[in-house]
């Protein structure tokens, strides 16, 4: 008997996140990708002392309005609440926006602590992270604030510097479609971290707009494997 | 008052450059413009970090679909061939020298080419994105940027101030009044904007700027 991964809502599927876990959400800016649906269930579930790695820090509500008529909800609603602790990722905030997205704020208070990572050391620390490597050296970043206490290395006679994993308590994942196994279909861009982030969590909790039977997703399609899937939600559009 | 190009001339005469079969990402902001102005006899692939390769031009209001858009969040279209990866892979193709191109926006630019394109004071929380990969990655790297801030303050910089991007990175400058390569010897002046003179760029720059032999006015 498999075990059972489908959960009815998002309400039950985060239900158990706990205070001071690290958590890993999908997507790269503010739509697209973005597990939108758990994030706000995750607001709503109020875990405290949260460290969220993500690329993006989101505009929130507010600013959102700037992007699009009548504004949308993004991963802004989690610092809005002041559930996070730490922010680990590419664009906290957008330098062309005003410095009023709840994470920017929240940051400027003293009550988010925010670490820095360029957006493709960021894929790879998670990459490396997933496939269980201590680490990776890169280029980017050499001669810049990000080199600032990492340990250097010329490899071939160019500068590199040493970047280590990163892993997460929970994933919260974004696909297009996922079999009653788990096995993961994306759609568009939509793709972005979701697979990376799905393969490095201790827990992966998967938003789908879709959930099909076992033998309906083409095998030579399935982008993430159901091993790395505990959870998967359905939501439709 | 010398008229300066507006943002839609630059993006023309930057997308002069985008020859034939060429791999292109185009950074956050103004350089998204130059998706829109290919000429049709030549294919242009571009790439876009969150994950597709050889996507079409900026979609319209009604053709709008957040699961297709580019690292600037705006929708772009389909085109026939168009394939999608994730973010890691996206960056080895950058990190690895598989991008022909990038055209980036900018704060500053040294007389080095060093560029800062994601910091300023007083907003520590703004973030580099890709930049820094894509400076570190790309075959070449072009910057897009007017030429002077909104209060006249120069950016084409001695030392930037800002913090950087990369270190002696871009190749070639395009401003509202100049294009201008990184060279060996320093930065030099190519072309400028109709009715201005090389002594009227030199004014608005603070690195020294050395005037090609063959220097011309900017033609689309």
């Amino acid at each position: 008997m498999a075990i059972n991964k489908i959960y009815s809502d998002c309400e039950s599927a985060v239900a158990d996140i706990f205070d001071g876990a690290a958590i890993m959400v999908g997507g790269f800016g503010s739509f697209g990708g973005l597990p939108i649906n758990l994030i706000v269930a995750l607001a709503r579930q109020g875990a405290k002392n949260l460290t969220v790695i993500a690329n993006q820090g989101g505009v929130g509500f507010e600013l959102s309005k700037r992007i699009k008529p009548g504004g949308y909800e993004d991963i802004g609603a989690l610092y809005a609440t002041g559930q996070v602790r730490k922010f680990i990722g590419s664009v906290p905030a957008l330098g062309g926006m005003p410095p009023t997205s709840p994470l920017e704020t929240s940051h400027r208070e003293g009550k988010v602590e925010i670490e820095m990572v360029p957006q493709g050391t960021l894929a790879e620390r998670i990459r490396a992270g997933a496939g269980g490597l201590g680490g990776f050296y890169t280029a980017t970043g050499v001669g810049t604030p990000v080199e600032i206490g990492k340990e250097k290395k010329v490899i071939n006679g160019k500068e590199y510097l040493l970047e280590l994993p990163l892993t997460a308590d929970f994933a919260l994942i974004k696909a297009h479609k996922s079999d009653t196994a788990g096995n993961l279909v994306y759609r568009g861009t939509a793709r972005c971290f979701n697979p990376v982030m799905a393969m490095a969590a201790r827990t992966t909790i998967v938003e789908v707009d879709e959930i099909v039977g076992m033998g309906d997703l083409d095998p030579e399609a399935v982008v993430t494997p159901h091993l790395f899937v505990s959870r998967v939600v359905e939501v439709k559009k | 008052m010398k008229v300066r190009l507006d943002e839609q001339t630059i993006a023309l005469r930057v997308a002069r450059e985008f020859k034939d079969g060429m791999v292109i990402n185009l950074g956050y902001g103004m350089p998204g413009l130059c998706a829109n102005l290919i000429p049709e006899e030549r294919t242009i692939y571009f790439h876009a970090e969150n994950g597709v390769l050889g996507y079409g031009a900026l979609g319209g209001d009604a053709e709008k679909d957040y699961e297709l858009i580019n690292a600037s969040d705006q929708p772009v279209t389909h085109m026939p061939g168009m394939c999608f990866f994730d973010s890691a892979a996206s960056f080895d193709m950058i990190r690895g020298g598989h991008i022909d191109l990038v055209v980036l926006g900018a704060y500053q630019v040294s007389q080095q080419g060093d560029l800062a394109n994601w910091g300023r004071p007083g907003r520590p929380a703004t973030g580099m994105g890709g930049g820094m990969d894509l400076a570190a990655g790309c075959k070449q790297v072009f910057v897009m940027m007017l030429h002077t801030t909104k209060d006249g303050a120069q950016r084409i910089v001695k030392e930037c101030s800002f913090p950087l991007t990369a270190k002696s990175c871009v190749n070639r400058i395009f401003t509202d009044v100049a294009v201008i390569d990184v060279t060996q010897k320093g930065l030099l002046l190519k072309e400028v904007a109709p009715d201005w003179t090389a002594e009227e760029v030199q004014a608005l720059t603070e690195a020294p700027l050395l005037i090609a032999d063959d220097l011309k006015e900017i033609e689309l």
